[in-house]
């Protein structure tokens, strides 16, 4: 799902990152969101809703709506389209609100 | 407690104006802004400007940016700037809270500020219109534009505005299928240049059309459209079903400026500019003295006019606090003009309609 070829913009992929989805190992590169990289790799349900548990994807991809909050290396409710993939990282769909404590 | 002179809120188009234009008049500025990189929502405009030359007009607003943030450079023993920073309060004593990488909190003191937050896209009403797959057009800009992902393999676009047939044509760019734009108006908002391109790539525009449900499990996966009657009813029966993966919701945008309302600034319901939106004065002064604002949070426009208002509001807070430089009348009236000659088209008329209604005298 990358674009391979476009008029306009170059792509300059340079590093490749590896990190866990739900115990899987997925490969994104380096200065991509985590929203970004599992979209690229197919990803597009990144929670449950708080009360009807209905999946959520993201919505804005500028940090504004909240609909792409996930737990990463343990830590809920982060908003995975404004934060950058890191080598390693644990990323885990979150089941409404999340553990904060 | 930081001390500050100019403290411009947002480093997209209207803010990093704001700040080149006080900068230059001898204020020192501090750009504070969220994301990691400053230009805002130009870094995914990969689509040729309109407008004149003073607004750029045939660069790309990817390369806009640049532009700007070379010119403060020329400014920069007055210039500081904060990245990945939050402003989460304005506070009736004129202090302002930010929170800079998600842990370090700190106060700043201003002399002025500049709002120029910017707005975020509105949302549509349909049953399943939180299915993934369903997302905004601006969002689709991004993945596409900043990070070189296809949203998708077939989309449907809902909105036939400008932003609705400009992210059209640059999802075939990406090589993206565009099966069909819809909108509920009678007519197409954008301009007619921008759909022809498109039309004539074939894809239809259906207009007097609207969303009636999404359908999928986990994620999108058909859409069903109606035609609607003139008073914007869904006629039974008109139904058109698309295998979808995408649906792009381009139904324009609404101020983000909440910012100003906690600040205690007088704010008012404007439909032509979108949403709620501050009183002010000529130079963007809103009706709490030193709160300057500019760019789509004084109501959505265009980018070219983003950045006129971010140049005017920065050269009159400057001036405001004590930088009024020996041009500042012909600077000034510089900037109204373009800003006349931005709005002189039939859409200006509907924003000058509504400028109209928040236009407070000088004080």
């Amino acid at each position: 799902m990358r674009i391979e070829e476009h008029p306009i913009l170059k792509f300059d992929k340079v590093k490749k990152i590896k990190f866990m989805f739900n115990r899987q190992e997925i490969e994104g590169y380096e200065g991509e969101t985590i929203a970004a990289a599992l979209h690229a790799a197919g990803v597009k349900v990144l929670g449950k809703s708080l009360f009807l548990h209905r999946p959520r994807g993201f919505y804005c991809a500028i940090g504004n709506c909240s609909s792409c909050l996930m737990t990463v290396n343990g830590v809920a409710n982060v908003k995975t389209c404004i934060t950058d993939l890191e080598e390693g990282m644990i990323v885990e769909t979150q089941e409404g609100k999340g553990v904060i404590v | 407690m930081k001390q500050a002179e100019i403290v411009i809120i947002g480093g997209g188009p209207a803010g990093l104006c704001a700040a080149v234009s006080a900068a230059k008049s001898g204020s020192k500025v501090l750009i504070i802004d969220k994301n990691k990189k400053l230009g805002g929502q130009l870094i995914k405009q990969t689509h040729m400007f309109f407008g004149s030359e003073k607004q750029y007009a045939s660069k790309r607003g990817i390369d806009i940016p640049e532009i700007l943030i070379d010119e403060l450079y020329k400014y920069k023993e007055n210039v500081e700037i904060s990245t990945e920073a939050t402003v989460v309060g304005m506070y009736e004593d004129g202090i302002i809270t930010v929170l800079e990488k998600e842990d370090n909190y700190y106060k700043i003191e201003p002399k002025a500020v500049v709002v120029a937050t910017g707005a975020y896209e509105k949302f549509l009403g349909f049953p399943n219109n939180d299915l993934p797959g369903i997302y905004g057009a601006g969002a689709v800009q991004t993945l596409m534009n900043v990070y070189g992902i296809k949203p998708g393999n077939r989309v449907l676009m809902v909105g036939a505005g400008n932003i609705g047939l400009i992210v059209s044509y640059q999802l075939m760019q990406a090589g993206v299928e565009v099966k069909a734009i819809l909108d509920a108006a009678p007519k197409i908002g954008g301009y007619l240049v921008h759909a022809s391109k498109i039309r004539r790539m074939g894809v239809p525009i259906l207009t007097s059309h609207t969303v009636k449900e999404a359908i999928g499990n986990e994620f999108l996966e058909k859409a069903v459209i109606c035609k609607v009657d003139e008073k914007f009813n869904p006629i039974e029966g008109t139904e058109i079903t698309f295998d979808v993966d995408v649906m792009c919701i381009s139904v324009g945008l609404t101020p983000l400026n909440e910012l100003l309302a906690m600040r205690g600034c007088e704010m008012k319901y404007i439909p032509q500019l979108s949403g709620l939106v501050p009183v002010r004065n000529e130079n963007y002064e809103t009706t709490v003295e030193n709160v300057f604002v500019a760019g789509d949070a004084t109501g959505v426009e265009e980018a070219s006019a983003a950045m006129v208002e971010g140049f005017l509001a920065g050269l009159c807070a400057a001036a405001k606090i004590g930088y009024k430089p020996d041009d500042f009348m012909e600077r000034k009236n510089d900037y109204e003009e373009q800003l006349n000659n931005l709005r002189s088209g039939p859409a200006g008329k509907h924003i000058l309609a509504g400028i109209e209604q928040i236009r407070r005298s000088y004080v």
